[in-house]
Formats: C-alpha cells, structure tokens, sequence
C-alpha cells in the first residue's frame, strides 16, 4: 500500500502523553492523531489539499461532513466511498481507521510543528535488542510465542493502543490473553495464556509454548490474572525510543491486506 | 370381514345394492375426513397444538408459546443415552434462527435468505424447497435472518426479507400467493415466523434501524390480502400519539419535529394469542433512533411496549410501555409468554416477560395490568418502579456503563415456561454493560438510523474494546465483557430459583418438557439438557458452533426427537436403541 512507509513516521511529543487516551467516544489520543494526519498527507492530499479545502464545498477543517455525522458514517464514507463524486473508496486496516478519523476530527487544533516522528528502523532495533521484545512475543518467524503474536499488531491496534501499551501494559491486555494459572488435580502446575475458555474447558498456551486444552472439572485450581507479565518501559526508555518502538510497531501489518 | 354373516337373509337386490353403496360414501366420507384431519392443520388443532405434541405446529409451540412440551420418552433417567439420528446442512452461512414445524411426520423449515424446506422428520431426507426470489434493493437491518414459518390448512406461510408474505402449499412447495407487505429499499423487512390464527395470517415487519414505521397486519390466508393493520407508532389523531411530543420552540439540541413518520416500532418476534379473550399479543421494538432520545421528546409509544390486539380487528385493547423514551436500545424483542397461574391465592390470566431491559414483568394480560416488575440481571438505568408500573429511570452520567448493556439481559431468544414447575426460564447475559452516546442524526430513506455510538464495556481502565457482538469460536469477550446463564425464576415473584452459569454469553432459545428437562444451547456450541427443577447439568453435546435458534421437540413412529440448529447443522437427537 502506497502509504506504508509513512508508518515509520511518529510524533515524539504524542508518543509521551499516555493520559489522554481516547477514553470516551468523541475523544481522540494524540497518538492516533498524529498517525491520522500522516495517512491523511499521503492519502488524501491530492484531491483534499493539505488544509483540507481543496475539493470544492468541502471544507474538511470545519468538523461538518456532507454525508457523515457519527464515526462510524465517517468510516463507512472512506471504505465505502460516495457513488457518482469523486470520493473514492479506500482500504484502511481498523488502525488506520482509526487515525485518520482522530485527525479529521482534529484538523483545526493540530500543531505539526510541535512534535518529531520516531524512527521505524531505530525502534527495530529496541524492540529486538535491548528492549528484548522477542522473549516473550514473536514477529514473522523470530522471537517466542508465549506472549501475543505482534505480527499484524499495527493493522489491529491503534498508535494510542500501542503506545499506552508500552508504558502501562495490564491496562491494554485483551482478557482473553490472560496469565492463567492452573493447578491439576494431581499437584500439577500449569503456568501459560489463555487463548480460549467455554463452560467446560480451556484452551493454554503454557510457558513451554505447548498447545494445551483441560477440562474444568480436572482441575483443582483455575485462576485468571488482571496483571500482564510485561514490564513498563515508562521508566527504562526515553520518549525519543518509545516514539521510534511505536513507529515500528504500527509497521507491523503482518498479513493483513 | 364376513359380510354375508351381517347382512340379512331376506334382502332384496336393490336394497342390498343402496345399503352397499351408503356403506361406501360413509366409508369414504369417514376416510377423506380422517385424511383431512390428518393432512390438514386447521385452527382447531391450532388451539390444542400443546395437547398434540407429537407435532410442532407454532413457532413457540402453542399460542401460550410456553415452549414446553408434553412428551416424556426423554427424562432425566435416560436423557444420558441420547444419540444424533440425522442432520440437515445449510448452504448459506450465517446465523440460522429458524425453528422448524413438524407435522405427522414432516418437518418444515426456513433456511437462508428465504427458503422453505419440506422433509422427513424421521431421516431429514428432503421432500421439496421453496426458494423465494428476493429483491435486489432489499435492505435488512442486523443480519439475513429468519425464524420460521406458521401453517395453516395445507398451506405455509413465510415472511420475507424483502417484505413480503407469500403463501406455500404444503405438499408441493409451490407457491400460492406472494403478498408485498412494505417497501423493502424503505428498510422494511420480515423476519419473525408469521402467526396463523382462525382464517388469518398476522405479522410484522422490522426495520427500527432503518427508520421505519412499525407495524402489525393481519392477511386473509387463503388470497392475501390485508384485513388489519396496526400502526406501533400512532399517526396524528390516534390514541398515544401525543407521546411523540412536540419539539420545543428554541431547542438546545437538534429536535425532529416529524420523530413519528421514522419511529421504529419493529416486531422481530411472533406473537401469542389468547383465544378465550381474542387476544394477540406483540412485542414492539425500540424507537428511532435507537440512542440519541434526545431528538425524539415524550414516551415514544408504543415502541418498547407489549402491545393487546383483538385478533379479528387488530383494534388496540390495552399496552404497557418497558422501557418509555428508550435511549438503550431496549427493545421488547421478546415472546410473551401466557400461563394461567395461581398469584396471591387466585388464579391469574398471566402474560410473563423477560425484557432486554434487565427486568423480568408478571402483567395480567386481560387488562395489562403491571403486577410484578424485578431485575433478573444488574440494572442501572432505572431503580424500581411507580404505582403504575412505571420504571424510574435513573439513567447513568456520560462515559459511564450502563447496565444492561446494549443487546440486553436477554434479547430475542426463546423463553419457556413449565407449568410443572412454575419456573419461567430465561437465557440471560450477565456482567454485561454498555457505554452509550447518543449523536444527532436525520432520518434519511434506507439510511442507517442509529444515531448514536456504543461500546461494551470492559472492567480494565483504558483497554481497548471488546470485539463486537458476532464473534467466531474464541471466546475473547470473556468474564470482562459478559458471561452467559440460564435463570429459572419464579413465574409469579421473579425469584431467581436456580441458576446455571454459562462462560460466554447465549442466543440460544430453552425448551422445558413434562419429564422435566431444559434443553438449550449457546455459543460455545453446546447442546445441553439440564434438570429443569434443580438446573444440575444432566447431558450435553459438543456441535461444534454457535446455537442461535430454539430448541424444539416432536414424535414420529412413537419415538421422541429433540432438534437443534448449531452454525450451519441442523442436528436431531433422539434415544439409543437398547
């Protein structure tokens, strides 16, 4: 996709501010806004022009749409396009989605030059190294698959996601990718993540990365954990290397179209 | 027979030959009329369909629609030695909410988009399908579905998605009429099992989310055409109409003054019916639209409401509102249960409902009058009830969950009620919490009219959403989101009785039987049978998808079936041979 290696692109600035997240409808990380408005410059550019003007009676900076009021008309709008105008349709993956949507809700009130982008290729670096990202999650054919996949992590999950995710990481654990700790009826230890659970059974991987399903009923104890086993880089990286690890991260499209 | 041993010895040739050719017409009188009692389902058999359980002749069962069923081949002492018979697959994927009919032996069942199957309920072995051409410009609001069909006489009537009824014969699966009943690019559309009640075909239409008119109507079965229609929005001059209240002069928020012409209103479910008041009983959907209230001043009658119609005329005998200036999404999507009980000493006509609004009503359904109202999950947008019956609605500050979330504390899936037991049982979604946002939006033909964005809430601060409501095998709402349950309550308190704790939330519809036994599903594809006195799990069945539709039960040959429908399978069980 032709706007691609705009993902290695974020603002230093956005990547710290792990307080403003989008926490109620109507509210938009600066994270994802900023993600937002670089999609928007190499997407939307051409037809829209930079401030947003550039297609007659539409004045996108107003926050007023012609045939959108809620996000999800916005949404429809960019991945379903206008029939007969000139509003094509396009393919966003949820993330981008997501960006472009806090931007255009922004437009007005968001100063370029107040923030850096961070660097892809820097933060692959981190996230490989000295980060030591790899010991517990995979991406392609690298790294261990105790943790969640990351793979296709910057087609799933917003640039605000990801980046709270890097500073406070129970608050952004899916449940269903829970610790589990399980004891067996006969003493045994069952240390992994959940990957799935219905009233009778549940399905781990253990911390041996062996595929593992239990009946409830033969197990003495089951316990689900709120607190993900990933460290906070909130203290152990500066702002500059977490904007760079997020740039790398929202790269990883993985298989994702 | 030795005839000449009956006849007598001095009859002459011309009588004997009278007499031989009245034997004849009696015979073949007695016979066609043996035959039609047992080819042909007419009303009679209609109103005795609980005391006729070999068959399944409504879409709940009976007109009481208690889903309760007198046969008891199955019971808790062998329900351990049941075996899958047969299965039927679908070839159009989605959620397959039908249940099907059975009658002497044959089971007819809708499948997507809008088929009709004839087969043998004994093997699944097809007889005949109806495949019904939908229009290209149909728009249907949240899923292809359909949930059956009614019969009557030799024929069978379905619902469409395109709005329209059309009228099958029984035998051959051809159809005898096809009756446009909306303008389906409009948003309207049919998805509930029509009801078939004396020389009438009553339905109605959904499309609340398209901004629709809601209403009821009621066709001539056998030529289709219209005899009643009730409105669930009244129109200016019509009883309830002024609680679509008009907008202030200056309002500080965006006010449709025509709310009405758009107010939803939908029936996505079947009725009952009461024969000895000549009562239908609906359950209307939300209104329009569905969160944003605000543009939409006064109770919004008779949108979430029970709605009483004389069956011959569909004149408006009483209503009781659930959920008055709905902002939840809480539709009455619910069949009403009717059960003549015994409350506070003395027999009671009773009409039992479960709401998605989390509450769970006992009205006496002569009147309507509200008798009992009480949670049967958390609830937070109302707090009790006036004398009236009237909830307190004590809605929650902006950003904040509300309980029960959007799809509700139940939602369209199939109670049931036991007269054994007294218990009502209802699947229940528990834990389950919404944040809404109601945005202004303008009511456009075929547009989306939802106005408003919602989100399930999940108990982590800050985490992302739970994915959305139609979700694959993994589980990845989890006990942050909801978990699952059926609850059996006291019909006449509410009282919860027994509880049995599902992981993930159920669509599955419960069938109760005389041997006391529930059967239900749920998502984790599970086809469980449950004591329906104590709720202690007796038998389940791993199937392997998502159990979406009601459970129904039948006999054939002396042999009780159980049937169920999980993803694509139609999946019938019935006992091992010993």
């Amino acid at each position: 996709m032709a706007g691609r290696f705009f993902l290695a692109f974020i603002f230093i600035a956005l990547a710290v501010d792990v307080r403003a997240q989008q926490a109620h409808p109507g509210e938009y990380a600066p994270a994802d806004i900023g993600y937002g408005a670089r999609l928007y410059d190499a997407q939307c550019t051409t037809c829209h022009g930079a401030n947003g003007d550039g297609v007659g009676g539409v004045d996108l900076r107003s926050g007023k749409f012609r045939n959108a009021v809620t996000d999800q008309d916005l949404t429809r709008v960019i991945t379903g396009g206008i029939p007969g105008t000139g509003m094509q349709a396009f393919k966003f993956d949820a993330a981008e989605i997501t960006g472009i949507i806090a931007y255009l809700r922004n437009m007005n009130a968001f100063d370029r030059g107040s923030a850096k982008p961070g660097d892809s290729s820097r933060g692959r670096v981190l996230f490989e190294g000295r980060g030591g990202c790899l010991r517990c999650h995979r991406v392609g054919a690298s790294g261990s698959r105790v943790a969640p996949n990351l793979s296709d992590v910057g087609a799933v999950r917003s640039a605000a996601s990801i980046q709270r995710s890097l500073v406070e990481p129970s608050s952004q654990m899916m449940p269903i990718n829970r610790p589990v700790r399980i004891v067996m009826q006969d003493g045994r230890v069952i240390n992994g993540r959940r990957l799935n659970e219905d009233t009778y059974t549940v399905q781990v991987i253990d911390d041996q990365e062996r595929l593992v399903s239990l009946t409830k009923a033969d197990l003495r104890e089951y316990t689900i954990l709120t607190t993900s086993p990933m460290p906070s880089f909130r203290e152990t990286l500066r702002a500059e290397e977490l904007a760079d690890l997020l740039a790398y991260l929202l790269s990883l499209k993985g298989a994702t179209p | 027979m030795n005839t000449k041993a009956t006849c007598p010895p001095k009859l002459g040739e011309r009588r004997r030959k009278a007499l031989a050719e009245r034997t004849w017409i009696v015979a073949a009188f007695v016979a066609l009329v043996s035959f039609t009692l047992h080819a042909q389902v007419g009303y009679d058999r209609l109103l005795n369909a609980a005391k006729e359980p070999r068959n399944w002749l409504t879409y709940s069962g009976g007109y009481f629609s208690n889903r309760y069923s007198l046969l008891t081949q199955i019971g808790p002492a062998n329900v351990k030695n049941l075996e899958l018979k047969w299965m039927y697959q679908a070839a159009v994927a989605g959620g397959w909410q039908t249940t099907p009919l059975v009658v002497d032996g044959v089971m007819y069942l809708t499948q997507r988009p809008n088929d009709v199957v004839a087969l043998d309920a004994k093997t699944g072995r097809v007889f005949w399908i109806y495949r019904h051409q939908l229009a290209p410009d149909q728009i249907v609001c949240c899923g292809a579905n359909n949930r059956g069909l009614a019969i009557l006489g030799d024929t069978l009537f379905m619902g469409t998605l395109d709005a329209h009824l059309v009228a099958i014969d029984a035998k051959t699966g051809r159809p005898l009429w096809d009756t446009q009943v909306a303008e389906s690019k409009s948003g309207y559309s049919l998805t509930l099992a029509p009801l078939a009640v004396k020389d009438k075909i009553i339905v109605g239409v959904g499309g609340g989310e398209y901004g629709i008119r809601g209403f009821v109507a009621a066709y001539n079965a056998r030529t289709g055409r219209e005899v009643w229609r009730f409105y669930t929005i009244p129109g200016p001059g019509e009883a309830g109409f002024d609680s679509w209240k008009p907008c202030p002069p200056a309002p500080e928020n965006f006010c449709d003054g025509d709310a009405w012409k758009h107010g939803g209103g939908s029936i996505w479910v079947t009725g009952s019916y009461d024969a000895d008041l000549n009562l239908t009983y609906w359950g209307v959907g939300n209104a329009g639209p569905d969160w944003n209230a605000d543009q939409r001043p006064g109770d919004n009658l008779y949108t979430d409401s029970v709605v009483a119609l004389d069956a011959d005329t569909g004149r408006l005998k009483w209503h009781y509102q659930f959920t008055p200036h709905d902002k939840y999404d809480y539709d009455s999507v619910q069949i009403p249960i009717l059960a003549d009980i015994t409350w506070r000493g003395a027999p009671l006509k009773a009409m039992l409902w479960a709401n998605r609004n989390g509450n769970f009503y006992v009205l006496e359904r002569e009147t309507g009058k509200f008798l009992v109202g009480r949670p049967f999950v958390k609830v937070n947008w109302s707090n009790g009830f006036d004398e009236r019956g009237r909830p307190i609605q004590t809605p929650q500050p902006p950003g904040q969950p509300t309980w029960p979330g959007n799809q509700g504390g139940t939602n369209w899936y199939s109670p049931s009620y036991s007269p054994r037991t007294g218990f009502f049982y209802v699947p229940a979604w528990e834990g389950y919490a919404t944040i809404f946002g109601g945005t202004p939006v303008e009511y456009q033909e075929g547009r989306n009219f939802g106005g408003g964005i919602n989100r399930p809430h999940v108990p982590v601060p800050g985490a992302p959403a739970v994915p959305g409501l139609r979700r694959g095998p993994i589980n990845n709402w989890t006990e942050a989101a909801a978990t699952g349950a059926v609850l059996a309550l006291d019909a006449t308190t509410g009282e919860l009785k027994w509880r049995f704790a599902m992981t993930d939330v159920t669509d599955s519809g419960i069938l109760t039987t005389a041997s006391d036994l529930l059967f239900t599903g749920g998502r984790e594809g599970y086809f469980q049978a449950i004591d329906a006195r104590t709720g202690t799990l007796l038998w389940k069945a791993s199937l392997g998808a998502q159990i979406v539709s009601g459970p129904m039960t039948y006999e054939v040959d002396g042999r009780q079936y159980v049937s169920t429908i999980a993803g694509l399978s139609l999946c019938v069980f019935s006992l091992r041979d010993q």
